[in-house]
């Protein structure tokens, strides 16, 4: 069977997506999904410049201004740079550890409809009676006092989008434990795998206080508890700790697998092997180690008092060591190498010095006693958008140029790539540069306006005007994307030329089953072995034989489908108690039928057997002719 | 050597596996009894009325002694293959200790 599409019906294709288990399909939803989060968060990032272009502008009120702060800052996270990083997960990581897919393939699909079920929830709250306006840390003593049901959306949403997450991270996990290729031992796998491994690890064990803290919340909120209220002997910070336990490994379940991406790109277009391969796994251990043992200097001026606030500056400043092998060794690996300058590698090029600024800014935050005077203000604005952006959005953008081949078997176009990076550099750059200074001037951050002639006026201009760069940034690039699917210029296995690890190896995109045969990883860069030994492909590691698959399922989608139902019930019983149930009286009922389809379609999963099927032998042998085309 | 097969078929290295079997059987009964007995220094603690600051971390440490046994001998984690297992195990482990430490020494202090 041909891996390009056939002539399909619009419907049919729309099923095979709501069904699929293949991990190739999984990782396009993620993209498209995370993608259109990207856009949304993209706009209400530029509502929010367009408010502070100017001194005392009344483009949008006061309370919407909180709400379109909170939500960029809650999307970006939460449903645009994770599902992002998501779909480059799904669509590398079996292939680049030579597995035919990924170890629960019904979860990994269960893991997107999840969080697109969250998502969808969250972003409702705008047609609904209001977004969420405590910010995206949404700290208690700001949250429980927040009328309307906008905290509620955020609770909600965040929960069921969590547990996705929480679901894909364990899936990645086992995957990686168990599926590698014969000889792909742990120290053979590539960057990109490691980090994704131990960003899953950190999911496991940040996700789980989120949870918590996420259901104290709600039960503060929705049914009367008072774990976060004062007033009635509760205790307010332990939500900014819980929320910081699982924020801070949140920053680093972004970062790492933008590094790994980095890593990745940077061996393949300098045409060397990643210098201190070793040291790169080790400090990205570390760096996830450690980004447990620091959340706490979020919270500097809450008042921990000077040993704790001690404590926790040196184990954050800690975190600069790994972080500093990294980047001497990402500049080492480009030492001497043959550096080609495709889209891909521009990106990792600029991201070395973008992060290093951001890493700077952050090693001066973590010194307590300074940090009283960033606290709140534009400075950690800039800091946290130097390192998100300059680490994981051109991570993610890298990542779009250098994988669209493998994902999509197309192109896309360097030109139009290479106008994309710059605006989009120059863009990031005029934002937030300009921001470290307004903050040392004095600037809070969250602010809805600023009074004219405190000198603030220019550098705010300045900003607004390099955030249009990088909206023009992001326009390009979907153009670019639009015309390299309409001319649909199909390319070979190899189309960079110089891959070096196992996904290069097999077409673009891969066939369902990924690999005919189960390769023989021989050592590091196993494709770059078997090139420079004259082979074109890797050395099969098995017998051709019958490979067992997975059936499609559409519970993944009606299970989740039950939660977003009840969360709807869940939260307009609060209005349906409030009225003496003269009101809402809807809402306890589809609180229990969204729980019903739920845990109904979890007993037909359990209750029914589904053995999946085989593809014979015979239809692999006819299978001959999806070899890539460019050598 | 013979009993380096792994053939899961149990009349293959019959002898050895027999062997490996008893070993094991003894494992599990030895930290049976030494389960039992901390069990039973338990009960006197709390039946003999000791302090209080005496008793708490006696207690947990007794706890802690069983919580292993229970997962190398019974939950078979002393066997090959659950490092990683072990790994992750540790490290939960960990990660909840140093909460719980700072909770208990920064925030309900």
């Amino acid at each position: 069977m041909s891996t390009v599409a056939e002539k399909r019906g619009f419907l049919a294709v729309l099923w095979d997506y709501l069904t699929t288990v293949d991990h190739k399909k999984i990782a396009i939803l993620y993209l498209v999904s995370g993608g259109f989060f990207f856009l949304v968060g993209g706009i209400e990032a530029m509502l929010i410049r367009i408010q502070l272009a100017i001194p005392d502008n009344d483009f949008v009120s006061a309370g919407l201004y909180n709400e379109l702060l909170t939500m960029h800052g809650t999307t970006m996270i939460f449903l645009a740079a994770m599902p992002l990083l998501f779909a480059f997960m799904n669509a590398v990581v079996p292939l680049q550890i030579g597995a035919r897919d990924v170890a629960f393939p019904f979860l990994n699909s269960l893991g997107f409809w999840l969080f697109f079920f969250g998502g969808i929830f969250l972003n409702l709250s705008w047609f609904l009676g209001g977004a969420p306006d405590a910010g995206w840390t949404s700290y208690a003593s700001l949250s429980l006092a927040s009328p309307g049901h906008g905290i509620d959306f955020y609770v909600l949403g965040l929960q069921i989008s969590g547990a996705g997450t929480l679901i894909a991270g364990i899936n990645f996990l086992v995957t990686i434990i168990n599926m590698r290729a014969p000889g792909m031992t742990y120290m053979r796998m590539p960057l990109f795998t490691w980090s994704t491994f131990v960003a899953s690890a950190l999911i496991l064990f940040a996700f789980p206080p989120l949870t918590v803290g996420l259901f104290l919340m709600l039960f503060d909120r929705m049914f009367g508890a008072n774990f976060f209220d004062v007033t009635m002997g509760g205790n307010t910070i332990i939500w900014e700790h819980l929320f910081w336990i699982f924020g801070h490994p949140e920053v680093y379940i972004l970062i790492l697998p933008a590094f790994g991406i980095f890593s990745d790109i940077i061996s393949t277009f300098s045409k060397k092997r990643l210098f201190g391969y070793a040291a790169m796994v080790f400090a990205t251990v570390l760096i996830g180690f450690l980004g447990f043992m620091v959340w706490a200097h979020h919270m500097f001026t809450t008042g921990l008092g000077p040993t704790a606030n001690a404590i926790f500056a040196v184990a954050t400043m800690a975190i600069a060591v790994p972080t500093g092998v990294k980047i001497f060794n990402w500049l080492l690996t480009m030492w001497g190498g043959s550096i080609r300058f495709t889209t891909p590698m521009l990106y990792a090029v600029a991201f070395i010095p973008s992060f290093v600024a951001g890493g700077v800014t952050g090693v001066m935050l973590a010194s307590a006693a300074a940090d009283y005077q960033y606290h709140d203000s534009y400075f950690v604005v800039a800091h946290f958008h130097y390192v998100i952006i300059g680490g994981v959005v051109l991570g993610l953008l890298a990542g779009t140029h250098f994988y669209w081949p493998k994902m999509f078997g197309t192109m896309l176009n360097e030109t139009l790539g290479k106008i994309t990076f710059w605006l989009f550099l120059i863009g990031f750059h005029g934002t937030f540069f300009i921001q470290h200074f307004l903050g040392l001037m004095g600037m809070p951050r969250r602010i809805w306006k600023f009074l004219p002639n405190q000198g603030l006026d220019l550098f705010n201009m300045i900003s607004t005007v390099g955030a249009f760069f990088m909206a023009l940034a992001v326009i390009v690039l979907l153009y670019n994307v639009v015309i390299t699917q309409i001319k649909n210029v199909r390319v070979g296995n190899d189309p960079w030329g110089d891959g070096r690890t196992l996904e290069w190896a097999i077409p673009s995109p891969p066939p369902y089953y990924n690999f005919k045969q189960l390769p023989l990883v021989r050592g590091l860069d196993p494709l770059w072995i078997e090139k420079m030994e004259g082979r074109k492909e890797m050395t099969p590691a098995e017998p051709l034989g019958d490979i067992h698959m997975p059936n499609n399922s559409f519970i993944p989608f009606v299970m989740s489908l039950g939660l977003f139902i009840a969360a709807f019930g869940a939260m307009y019983q609060v209005d349906w108690r409030a009225s003496d149930g003269a009101d809402y009286v809807w809402s306890i009922p589809v609180l229990i039928i969204g729980m019903l389809i739920t845990i109904g379609s979890m007993a037909v999963r359990s209750l029914k057997d589904d053995h999946g099927y085989h593809i014979h032998k015979e239809e692999l042998m006819d299978d001959h002719d999806d070899k890539g085309g460019r050598e | 050597m013979a009993h380096e097969s792994t053939s899961a078929n149990p009349k293959v290295n019959y002898e050895y596996r027999r062997r490996k079997a008893r070993d094991e059987m003894r494992g599990q009964v030895t930290s049976f009894a030494m389960m039992i007995f901390m069990t039973f220094i338990a009960f006197i603690i709390v039946i003999a009325d000791f302090d209080k600051f005496y008793a708490f971390p006696v207690l947990l440490v007794l706890a802690g002694a069983q919580v292993v046994l229970q997962l190398y001998y019974f939950m078979h984690m002393s066997h090959k293959g659950h490092g990683t297992a072990a790994l992750f195990l540790y490290s939960g482990a960990l990660i909840a200790f140093v909460t719980i430490l700072t909770f208990l020494t920064i925030v309900w202090w």
